[in-house]
């Protein structure tokens, strides 16, 4: 498209954006239409006011540290992430991390449940921030236009684990896998340190089934303080970005064969984190 | 004597518009159950139902090189029986005539709306994705039926092209369907908290679309794809339209209401439509059919104003 990034943000928000920050944006590749939109919904202007909006967050409750985000290759890269901290902050920070500081910048993007399509304001929210409806093809498609994925292939498992588990994996999924090897993606995985400690889960309430709704946590705080009591703890939080991994095969293999290949990547990743655990001198700071 | 094209609904919008692309370049017969007001001097026309002797008997006597089929009722009000038996009915018979007295191509007018819209579509349906559009929504089942039938024609007649496009919501100064008659509304009232991507094509793009789909060599299933997609709240905002918005379980049981009142020209399923994404994928024209749209995204937007603004 000719006209440039910057014709799709409004003047407040070019100038609350770091000028170097605002002159990388200007250099990304982008296919929004006349009016400013992605054909999945996303606007620039949107999703900067958001990211503004918990960059305070960002800088000065989480304290965040990236490490190795030199190590993203150019074009499609599928991110593996550990999943943590019963509410997703751990996706947000990842995706403020993308924003503001890798360059070229780049938007995250994340295969969102069913269940939150359906909720007024939520979808909406969602899809102007760039985030889509989570089916294969949507993925497939996203990686064929080099897009960056956000996946976390622990899934609920992940991030409502109990504190006791804290940054020990759980089962991966296959589905990832199979998707890069068909779009010839890179994988990199993504530790996240900090999250766990967040919002200490100690397990999940009873939901009905077939309300849709994936799990509701229970903390030491939650439900008993009501919505507060999910107010995330400053823990600092650190992002490990590793190097990208190449698989090669058949995407229709079966599982057992894309499950090794799996496991590959779940032993990286869990390394990472061992070494980030071991690396941090204290929780808070 | 020279081959003919065969139009049906051709006083509708559409057959109006393709038998204007057609007249003067080829011999054109127009069919319609309902009579042509303002029928072109040169136009053979015959008001007919498909249904009729009569019709059989034009496909006796003439020699029709191309079917376009463009009379599936979308007109959801009246009986259910009888828009059934118009629409699937009319369509197997068209089909009969067409294999007994081998028409060589039948070019079948469809639309996204048979994919309906639902949380858990892609966000861009390819054309071998499930047919849903009559779930939660019986309205739509004539209209998929008739589909269905047209496919089985396409696999299984292999000396006859069948051609069937699903052009996205066809909009345009001279279109008169729901979408363009909802967008029209001025105060148009909306989901509050949704604003899902819409894809709209003009309706010149999709006589376009009509006349490459006519090669020689062309059949399938084809998505047609107008200039792009943007929310609801864009096009709205463009047609300098106000909008309310109405929270959904409250939009659902009015809608309903007034449907069965008649006063009211959409039925509740159909607000599925400004929730969910009904968005398709139109590689596989662009590709075989060679069609890209000629109207750009706002001059698509702003023929829905109609002829006065243009």
């Amino acid at each position: 498209m000719g006209k440039p990034i910057t014709s799709f943000i409004s003047r407040s928000v070019q100038r609350r954006l770091d000028p170097e920050a605002l002159k990388r944006l200007k250099n990304i590749r982008h296919n929004f239409n006349e009016y400013g939109y992605d054909p999945w919904g996303m606007h620039p202007d949107y999703l900067l006011r958001f990211a503004l909006a918990i960059k305070p967050l960002y800088d000065k409750y989480f304290r965040v540290e990236t490490y190795g985000l030199k190590n993203l290759p150019e074009g499609r890269v599928l991110l593996i992430a550990n999943h943590s901290g019963q509410v997703p902050i751990d996706g947000v920070m990842i995706a403020l991390a993308l924003l503001f500081e890798a360059d070229p910048p780049r938007f995250a993007r994340a295969m969102v449940e069913y269940f939150a399509w359906q909720l007024p304001f939520v979808s909406t929210a969602f899809a102007r921030l760039g985030q889509v409806i989570g089916t294969p093809e949507n993925c497939r498609r996203l990686l064929d236009a080099d897009e960056t994925i956000l996946v976390f292939p622990e899934g609920v498992n992940g991030i409502s684990q109990p504190f006791n588990k804290r940054y020990q994996l759980q089962k991966f999924g296959t589905g990832f896998m199979r998707l890069a090897l068909d779009t010839k993606t890179p994988i990199v995985p993504v530790a996240v340190i900090g999250c766990e400690e967040m919002v200490p889960g100690i397990g999940r309430l009873p939901v009905p089934k077939g309300l849709g709704i994936p799990y509701v946590p229970l903390t030491p705080t939650f439900p008993w303080l009501g919505p507060l009591g999910l107010i995330p703890l400053p823990a600092k939080v650190r992002l490990y970005f590793g190097e990208p991994m190449e698989f090669k095969g058949e995407p229709n293999d079966e599982d057992v064969i894309v499950e090794r290949k799996v496991k590959r990547v779940r032993m990286r990743l869990q390394s990472m984190l061992n070494d980030g655990v071991k690396r941090r001198e204290h929780v808070f700071w | 004597m020279a081959d003919k094209i065969l139009i049906t609904g051709a006083s509708g919008a559409m057959g109006r518009l393709l038998i204007k692309h057609f007249l003067g370049r080829e011999p054109v017969i127009g069919l319609d159950r309902r009579p042509f007001m303002g029928r072109p001097m040169e136009l053979e026309f015959h008001q007919v139902d498909l249904r009729k002797k009569k019709a059989e008997n034009l496909f006796r006597r003439e020699s029709i090189k191309a079917v376009y089929h463009l009379q599936i009722d979308h007109n959801l009000h009246g009986k259910e029986t009888e828009h059934h038996q118009r629409n699937v009915r009319g369509t197997m018979k068209l089909l009969e005539y067409c294999e007994r007295y081998k028409v060589p191509k039948l070019i079948f007018l469809s639309s996204c709306n048979v994919y309906g819209p639902n949380p858990m579509n892609p966000n861009f349906l390819s054309e071998d994705a499930p047919l849903g559009g009559a779930a939660g929504n019986p309205a739509m089942q004539s209209q998929i039926e008739a589909e269905m039938y047209v496919m089985t024609h396409l696999w299984k007649q292999p000396e006859m092209e069948v051609v069937i496009l699903r052009p996205v919501h066809i909009v345009g100064p001279t279109v008169h369907n729901p979408v363009v008659r909802y967008l029209r509304m001025g105060r148009v009232p909306t989901l509050m908290g949704f604003d899902p991507m819409l894809q709209l094509i003009h309706e010149d793009d999709v006589v376009h679309a009509l006349a490459l789909a006519a090669r020689p060599g062309i059949r399938g299933i084809y998505n047609v794809v107008g200039p792009g997609q943007v929310p609801l709240s864009v096009i709205l905002k463009e047609l300098g339209a106000g909008h309310i918005p109405i929270p959904h379980p409250i939009a659902m049981s009015l809608t309903r209401r007034l449907w069965e009142m008649g006063a009211f020209p959409f039925n509740a399923p159909e607000l599925n439509f400004l929730r969910f994404v009904c968005n398709i994928d139109g590689a596989r024209a662009a590709r075989d059919l060679g069609f890209a749209p000629r109207y750009s995204l706002p001059e698509t937007i702003r023929s829905i104003r109609g002829l006065r603004a243009a």
